[in-house]
This record gives C-alpha cells, sequence and structure tokens, in this order.
C-alpha cells in the first residue's frame, strides 16, 4: 500500500483503538473503555450504512432498525434463558446468525418495497418502515414495550471469549470491526461493489449496458441490514438494555450524521464520523445539556466547507503540492 | 424444419417496429411507425428537432415504454423487455446527450460494459478493479476508438468529443449485434466528425447499425437506407438517392438544411 496521509491516519486510528483498553484499565477508568467500545459498535452500523449511502446512493432513513433488530434478538434471547431457565437462549453463537437472519429478511421485504421509489419517495418509505417496527417494538408488552429490557445477562460464546469482561468484549468488538472494513474494501472493489458505484453515478446507463440494477441494489441493501444487525447484537450487550428508542429515526438520523460527517463512500469515513459523533457529543454535552444547539451548527458548517467529510480533508492533503 | 434457420435469417429483418405510437400527453411523438431494419445494414433516421428520433430510440432500447404497437428483435418479440434484457441481447445504444460514468476511469467505464456481459456480477470478494479478464478487452475497445491514450484517465475530464468516443466504445463492448448511435457526431468539429465517419464506415457489415444523425454528409456518406421522421411520423423511407430526390422530403427537411 501507498503511504499516504488517509493510509497514515487511519493506521493511527486503529493502533489507538488497539491500545484503549491498556490505558483505561491503567488510568482506572472504565467508564472512556465503554464509551470508545460504544463508539466502535455505532462505526460497523455507520460503516454498512455507508456501503448503500454512500457507494450506492440510497439514502436510507430507516437503518437503526435493523440495528433494533439485532438487539432484540439478544433482549428476547436472554429474557428467556432467565425467566424460562432456557440456557441455550442465551448463546451468542445464536444471536448473531439469528440476527443477521432476522435482519437479511426485514432489509429484503424494505429494500424490495423502496428501491420502486427514487429520490425522497425512497427515503420517506425508509423512515416510515423503520417507525414501523419501532412501534412493533412498543406493542412488545412482553419485553417492556416502550420502557424497553434491561438485560441480567450477556451473550455466551462458550470458552471462546466472556464478553461480561469489557476488555474482552472490546477486542471482540475491535476484531469485528476490522473484520467490517476489510471487507467493505473487498465488496467496493469487486465486480458487484462497481455495479453498485457504478448506479450511484449513472443509473440508467447500467441498465443500458446490460445490468439488472434493481436485484444488485437490493442484495447490497440486504447486505448491509444483516451486519447492522450485528451491530445491534453488539449494542445490546454493550448497554445491558434494549428499548423501542434504539430504533427511532432520530437513531437512523444520527448514522446518517456519522456518515456525512465522515464522508460519504470511503472506507474509514464512518469510523471518523462515529468519533467525531460521540466524542463531540460526550464533551459538549458535558458543558450544557443543550448540545445539540452546538452541534447542529458545526454539522452544517462541516457540510458546506467540507463537502467530502473528514476522510474527505484527509485525502485533499494529498492532492495539495508541498 | 425444412427451411432451415438460414431461410429467417436471410428474409426477417432484424429488428421490425410494428405501428409504435407513443405519446407524452396530448403530444404524438411515435405516430404508428413502421420500420424494418435488415440485417447488416446501416439505416439512417433524419428529421427536425421535435420529430420523435430520440424517443424511437429510448423504445427501441427499452427505456421508454410504447403507447401500442410492437417491437421485434431477431425474431423474438421485445416489447415488454426491461432496458437491461435487450442489451444481453444484442442492442447497444448510444446516448445523444453523454451519459457516462464520470467519477470512473475511462477504462474502468469500458470495462464495467464488459463486465455486464461476462456473466453476473455477483461475485463480492475479488479484486474486479485489476482484473485482467475485464481490463484488457476493455482495453481493446478503447483503442478501436481511438481513446487509449485516456485510458487512466478519470471520463469527466475528457473533452465532448472523446466522451462520444467512449460512448461508441462502451457500446461496443457490450458485443452487440444492433447499435442504436443517437447522434455520433453531436457537437464535434469538422475533423473530429469526419474520424467519427470513418469509424463507423469500418464498422460496416460487423453491425447493424440504426444512427440518428444531424450531418447530412454523414448521413450520405454512411447509410444504406434512410428514413425520414417528422412530428412523430415516417414521411419517406428509401435509398439515399431516394429520399434526397423526394419532394416532401426537400420541403419538409432538407430544403432547410440548405440554406
Amino acid at each position: 500500500m501507498r503511504f499516504s496521509p488517509s493510509v497514515a491516519v487511519a493506521a493511527v486510528a486503529i493502533t489507538l483503538l488497539a491500545v484503549v483498553p491498556l490505558i483505561t484499565n491503567f488510568l482506572e477508568e472504565p467508564f472512556y473503555l465503554g464509551l470508545i467500545l460504544r463508539l466502535m459498535i455505532l462505526a460497523i452500523a455507520a460503516t454498512s450504512l455507508n456501503l448503500i449511502l454512500g457507494f450506492g446512493n440510497m439514502v436510507s432513513f430507516g437503518h437503526a432498525a435493523y440495528m433494533g433488530i439485532g438487539a432484540y434478538v439478544v433482549g428476547i434471547g436472554t429474557f428467556h434463558a432467565i425467566e424460562d431457565g432456557i440456557g441455550w437462549l442465551a448463546n451468542g453463537f445464536l444471536h448473531i446468525p439469528l440476527a443477521i437472519a432476522a435482519s437479511s429478511l426485514a432489509a429484503l421485504v424494505i429494500g424490495a418495497i423502496s428501491m420502486r421509489t427514487r429520490g425522497v419517495y425512497f427515503i420517506m418509505i425508509t423512515l416510515a418502515f423503520g417507525q414501523m417496527l419501532y412501534f412493533v417494538g412498543v406493542g412488545l408488552e412482553v419485553y417492556g414495550a416502550d420502557d424497553g429490557l434491561s438485560l441480567y445477562q450477556r451473550s455466551e460464546f462458550g470458552g471462546l471469549v466472556d464478553i461480561s469482561d469489557n476488555t474482552q468484549f472490546y477486542y471482540l468488538v475491535l476484531v469485528l470491526l476490522l473484520a467490517t472494513l476489510y471487507g467493505t474494501k473487498r465488496l467496493v472493489a469487486s465486480r458487484f461493489g462497481l455495479v453498485i458505484r457504478g448506479a450511484r453515478s449513472n443509473e440508467r446507463r447500467l441498465a443500458s449496458i446490460g445490468i439488472p440494477v434493481y436485484r444488485y441494489k437490493l442484495i447490497a441493501f440486504v447486505i448491509a441490514g444483516a451486519i447492522c444487525g450485528v451491530a445491534g447484537v453488539l449494542l445490546a450487550n454493550r448497554t445491558d438494555f434494549i428499548s423501542p428508542d434504539m430504533m427511532h429515526w432520530t437513531r437512523s438520523g444520527d448514522l446518517i450524521i456519522m456518515v456525512v460527517l465522515g464522508g460519504m463512500g470511503t472506507l474509514f469515513g464512518p469510523l471518523y464520523g462515529a468519533a467525531a459523533f460521540l466524542l463531540v457529543e460526550e464533551f459538549l454535552s458535558g458543558v450544557t445539556e443543550h448540545w445539540q444547539i452546538v452541534f447542529g451548527p458545526l454539522l452544517i458548517l462541516v457540510v458546506i466547507f467540507a463537502r467530502g467529510g473528514i476522510a474527505g480533508a484527509i485525502r485533499a492533503l494529498e492532492k495539495r503540492p508541498d | 424444419m425444412r427451411y432451415g434457420p438460414w431461410r429467417s435469417a436471410l428474409t426477417e429483418p432484424l429488428l421490425q417496429l410494428q405501428d409504435l405510437t407513443k405519446w407524452f400527453g396530448g403530444l404524438v411523438a411515435t405516430d404508428s411507425v413502421d420500420l424494418d431494419v435488415a440485417e447488416g445494414e446501416i439505416h439512417a433516421i433524419i428529421g427536425p428537432n421535435g420529430a420523435g428520433k430520440t424517443t424511437l430510440v429510448g423504445q427501441i432500447s427499452g427505456e421508454v415504454r410504447p403507447d401500442a404497437g410492437s417491437i421485434s428483435f431477431a425474431g423474438k418479440t421485445i416489447t415488454k423487455s426491461p432496458a437491461h434484457a435487450r442489451s444481453l441481447m444484442g442492442i447497444a445504444r448510444s446516448f445523444q446527450i453523454t451519459s457516462l460514468f464520470l467519477d470512473f476511469t475511462v477504462l474502468a467505464n469500458v470495462a464495467l460494459a464488459v463486465q455486464a456481459h461476462a456473466g453476473h456480477s455477483f461475485r463480492l470478494w475479488q479484486d474486479a478493479t485489476t482484473d485482467a479478464a475485464l481490463r484488457d478487452p476493455a482495453r481493446g475497445f478503447l483503442e478501436l476508438v481511438g481513446l487509449e491514450g485516456r485510458a487512466d484517465d478519470i471520463a469527466a475530464t475528457l473533452s465532448h468529443g472523446e466522451h462520444r468516443q467512449l460512448e461508441l466504445a462502451m457500446a461496443l463492448a457490450t458485443n452487440p449485434k444492433l447499435l442504436l448511435l443517437d447522434e455520433p457526431t453531436a457537437g464535434m468539429g469538422g475533423d473530429e466528425s469526419a474520424r467519427m465517419v470513418e469509424l463507423l464506415q469500418r464498422f460496416r457489415g460487423k453491425f447493424t447499425i440504426l444512427l440518428i444523425e444531424h450531418d447530412m454528409d454523414a448521413v450520405f456518406a454512411l447509410a444504406d437506407r434512410i428514413t425520414v421522421l417528422h412530428s412523430g411520423r415516417i414521411l419517406a423511407s428509401g435509398a439515399p438517392e431516394d429520399i434526397r430526390a423526394d419532394r416532401a422530403v426537400r420541403e419538409a427537411y432538407l430544403g432547410e438544411a440548405e440554406e
């Protein structure tokens, strides 16, 4: 790989993520370990959204719904594991495939219908589907309705990794984040990825050279949903809590903000966006509870002055002659 | 099967439009058009602006759905086939208003067209950006149209004339039987235009070409047959010398062009 500012920043970011537990454990600051853990989980979700939003130009405004589905798989599974004493329902090796299956299926149905529309209509339909799932969560009385449900245990991964220990959990999430990034890198450079990027560029032309665009976009939509479902499994375990709020449209909006802030259609943009989002939120909410009053204009400035987001700004350094 | 496939190949036109009609609101863009294009011929469609030429091509390529009538290609009715299916059957089009993947490199534009005809694209892991099975043929098509020197440039940085060449390379890369060329010399300078005509001359016999063109020199240099479209309706259709002599055509179209 050629050395460039983009590569350097990505390498520094990954190195930093790898040493965070060493630092927070040394300083005895478990709060920050939990914060960065959440950051990485949201980065996985944002990376999955970027696959369709950034590379495929599909502005899905209901992406948090898949995260909610993954979270509810864990919540419902561990709930019955404890309530009804069915131990295997707490198995993480069950939760992950089940979350992938359920969120893929939801994405397949939502995508198949939404993709019959374009532009603003696509945004509104995905938002409506997301809200439908939110209200399904609200209606689940057994699982706490709109109050949500506290998890009394986390997913079990046999003897492999004990995620009730936050440091082990942290490294599991780091591995999954790196796997997601690497998988995305491969995907967008593959024949499939070229079709998706071609659809962003000129969908009409893609059809005229003989590519049935719809089915490729739909599969990309399903892949994005599946990855986000896994992020949901992780998030439920991270917060030890699930609630319909995880699926609320504002959560989907947060994911879009992360992608746009970090740089649409870039590999590491969603990670940077999630980091910026969470760190700014953390810092500003310590200063004032109305932190969004500051955050909003900040976002507008980024959109106006740095169209490519954070990753785009880093890339601009490469092109500058020195 | 007494007559064998050769018989149908000789007698049936490659492309056949029957009673094709398209309305846009109260305006008829294609008015009961019957048209045959024989295999191997270069068939030009001329007519004043607004005659419905591009709409006609759009219906043949599958982007515009006709309101009535039928289209058959190589013996199959394709009136309701989607655009991508028609491309896979061998109908390629170039666009009058350049339609490319502007953020891709020139080579990647053509490679994607090659990929579209190299089986399905549900290959999610192998790197396609360096795949010789796509890149090498793509390079060949760029050489054919004379764009090999710009292969690694971003398509958006090309000149207008080069965009037209790239359009053609992409159409060729889909291994077509029928080329629908919508004003391939539009907006080109004299030299560029002459080179394009020369290039299309070399395709004679290799492809069947349906050509929309405003440049009458190009039309009379290339066409085996000419159809004149006026207000969505066929005014005349025949050999170039007949069209040149046709009084109605001269009044409707050629007369204006000579002034």
